[in-house]
């Protein structure tokens, strides 16, 4: 069904999938019957967003809100992601739990890098987000998606509990969304798509690169007309 | 529960001060550099340690510092004095409420500013919960490194939420607290938070029950703690170690005592004080301390006195002290945290300094832990109790 062009090397399909022939209520009304019929892309996509494992990794505050999400009154194995792996290559979500300063950067887009795809990134808490309170700080990154792509913000300094695991299931509705193939499949689909993003160099004055162009551009300034 | 007496099973192991010297001295053949962390399952957060390896013995540990600088002391310089306010939280991450009124103190100190008698209390009351919910936190994280995968994690953990319950409903937030202010507190507990407290108090006591019954007699916990570890009164002293790390080498100092700061003197405590100096004292005390925090507690709920929660003449917006300098310290829950403040009359202290209970009381890391193995170090490190938002500030 797919077709590998030999200059490039992208992926194509040379056939147009017909549209499908069985509708939603008559694929309910089978379900309630016992048969259930499904597509490639759901099973895989549904396998995949109910066992996401997350990086055994805290860095600060919000750490501590992310263990307590995975002990006993919130359970984070109610979603499937109790299972902490210490090592990157066997993680497939990074939880930047807290501030990332210019020291802690490269370590965490080395991270990053070692994490095998296809692999998300959770920016939990304001110091990941944007720097939060340390902003104006000499040594804080404002905001670790100016180097790694983040899949979901969580605000708050920290988040509760119940925030992290409402993150997580929206994290979940995004993979269930991801096509297998064609132009909206996700990154680790398409070999257009760098997986890796460079690490930088802690400079004389700054992170150098102080960010990665292909994930983050700066927002345009807000000029007041007065 | 009484501790029992594990000193007999220590008699035959040697110190292990002694083989390092010879180790250091000696040895001329290939050494490992281990480099563990930042990123590290056991390191509470972001720290590293260099680690050289003779055999699988540790011969030099090199600690690094710094992944988790925030500028605490700068920015401190930069926002008013109730501004610094919601940084303090920030410091030590487990025990905001300490935080908030070792700062709280200084500033007052600075300005003269009295405290009403309730508000004392009070300051009393979330201390003491503050030291429940850190040691009970600080056991779980260290039968964590331990190996204990898990399970006492679990059983702080479902502790801890009850008592950030009650500092939700108090101060709006569980871990930023923010709730000390110079003169008093920001609110006024209600009879039914007080009432919460209460039960919580009377119950703790079964908790800690449950807890050292799966613990304190453990034989694996007493094979992998007793003798590993060991610090000696003289060099705990001469490093400026304080808190249970300094107690748990038989040094009787305890701020609570000796400054006698608040309304401590008004209750009947007793200091908890271990004789090896090794990991499972350090554990020991952390357990009793929790014991006479109920104690605290229970007297402190009693006598809880009615009247103001903030002293009517304070002033918190336009708020400029006089020029001088302060230092205000309590006994927290890790140790002696004190903040030092230099004003000269503008509305931002001039100088911000803070004193890191678990910065310096992780000085004495290498010296502990030469001549044990890494998995040893790990669980050494554990009961420094390090808060690396604070070792870093």
């Amino acid at each position: 069904m797919f077709k590998r062009d030999p200059e490039d090397g992208t992926l194509s399909q040379d056939v147009t999938p017909p549209p499908p022939s069985v509708t939603e209520t008559e694929r309910d009304e089978l379900r309630r019957q016992g048969i259930l019929l499904t597509t490639l892309q759901e099973l895989y996509t549904w396998g995949n967003s109910h066992s996401v494992w997350p990086l055994n990794f805290g860095l600060a505050c919000c750490a501590i809100e992310m263990i307590a999400a995975s002990m006993a009154k919130f359970d984070i194995a109610r979603f499937g992601s109790e299972v902490f792996r210490p090592s990157p290559r066997q993680a497939d979500l990074l939880i930047v739990s807290g501030t990332v300063t210019k020291k802690m950067a490269p370590q965490v887009i080395r991270l990053w890098n070692q994490m095998p795809e296809p692999k998300y990134c959770i920016a939990m808490g304001a110091c990941a987000i944007s720097g939060g309170p340390f902003k104006q700080g000499y040594n804080v990154l404002k905001g670790i998606d100016r180097f790694i792509p983040v899949d979901i913000y969580i605000p708050g300094c920290p988040p509760r509990p119940e925030a992290l695991l409402h993150g997580l299931v929206q994290l979940q509705k995004k993979i269930q969304g991801f096509k297998l193939t064609g132009p909206d499949a996700p990154r680790h689909f398409r070999d257009d798509q760098p997986c890796n993003c460079p690490v930088p160099e802690f400079g004389e004055h700054d992170l150098e690169p102080p960010a990665n162009p292909a994930v983050w551009t700066a927002p345009p300034a807000i000029v007041r007309k007065d | 529960m009484s501790v029992p007496d594990f000193s007999a099973l220590n008699a035959e192991r040697a110190t292990p001060g002694a083989r390092v010297r010879e180790v250091h001295d000696s040895f001329h053949g290939d050494l490992l550099e281990v480099s563990m962390g930042p990123h590290h399952p056991s390191t509470h957060g972001v720290f590293r340690m260099i680690v050289t390896l003779d055999g699988e013995t540790i011969v030099k540990l090199k600690p690094v510092f710094g992944y988790l600088h925030r500028n605490h002391e700068k920015l401190g310089e930069t926002v008013t004095y109730l501004g610094s306010m919601p940084y303090t939280d920030r410091l030590d991450y487990l025990s905001s409420m300490t935080n908030n009124w070792a700062y709280a103190l200084a500033v007052e100190k600075l300005a003269g500013q009295a405290v009403p008698e309730r508000a004392e209390y009070v300051r009393v009351i979330l201390a003491e919960l503050t030291r429940l919910l850190n040691h009970t936190c600080l056991v779980g994280f260290l039968m964590q490194d331990c190996g204990c995968s898990g399970t006492p994690l679990m059983y702080a953990f479902r502790e801890r939420e009850y008592i950030l319950d009650l500092f939700e409903s108090l101060s709006g937030s569980r871990m930023m607290c923010n709730y000390q202010r110079f003169g008093g507190c920001r609110v006024d507990p209600s009879a039914d938070w007080l009432a919460g407290a209460q039960k919580l108090t009377d119950r703790y006591g079964t908790f800690l029950d449950e807890f050292e019954t799966l613990l304190t007699g453990n034989e694996i916990i007493m094979a992998r703690t007793q003798g590993v570890g060991k610090l000696s009164p003289e060099l705990a002293i001469n490093a400026g170690v304080t808190g249970p790390m300094l107690r748990a080498t038989g040094v009787n100092y305890d701020l609570r005592k000796v400054d006698a700061y608040g309304v401590y003197p008004r209750f009947d405590f007793r200091v908890p004080l271990g004789d090896h100096g090794d990991v499972y004292d350090r554990y020991m005390i952390r357990v009793l301390e929790m014991r006479e925090s109920i104690k605290i507690l229970q007297q402190a709920l009693a006598g809880l006195p009615a009247g103001p929660i903030m002293d009517p003449k304070a002033k918190l917006r336009s708020f400029r002290p006089k020029a001088g300098e302060a230092y205000g310290r309590i006994e927290g829950p890790k140790g002696e945290i004190g903040f030092y403040l230099l004003s000269d009359g503008s509305p931002n202290p001039y100088r911000y300094r803070i004193r890191p209970p678990s910065f310096i009381n992780l000085t004495v890391l290498e010296d502990m832990c030469l001549g044990h193995t890494v998995a040893d170090a790990v669980i050494i490190l554990g009961s420094v109790d390090i808060v690396l938002g604070e070792v870093d500030r």
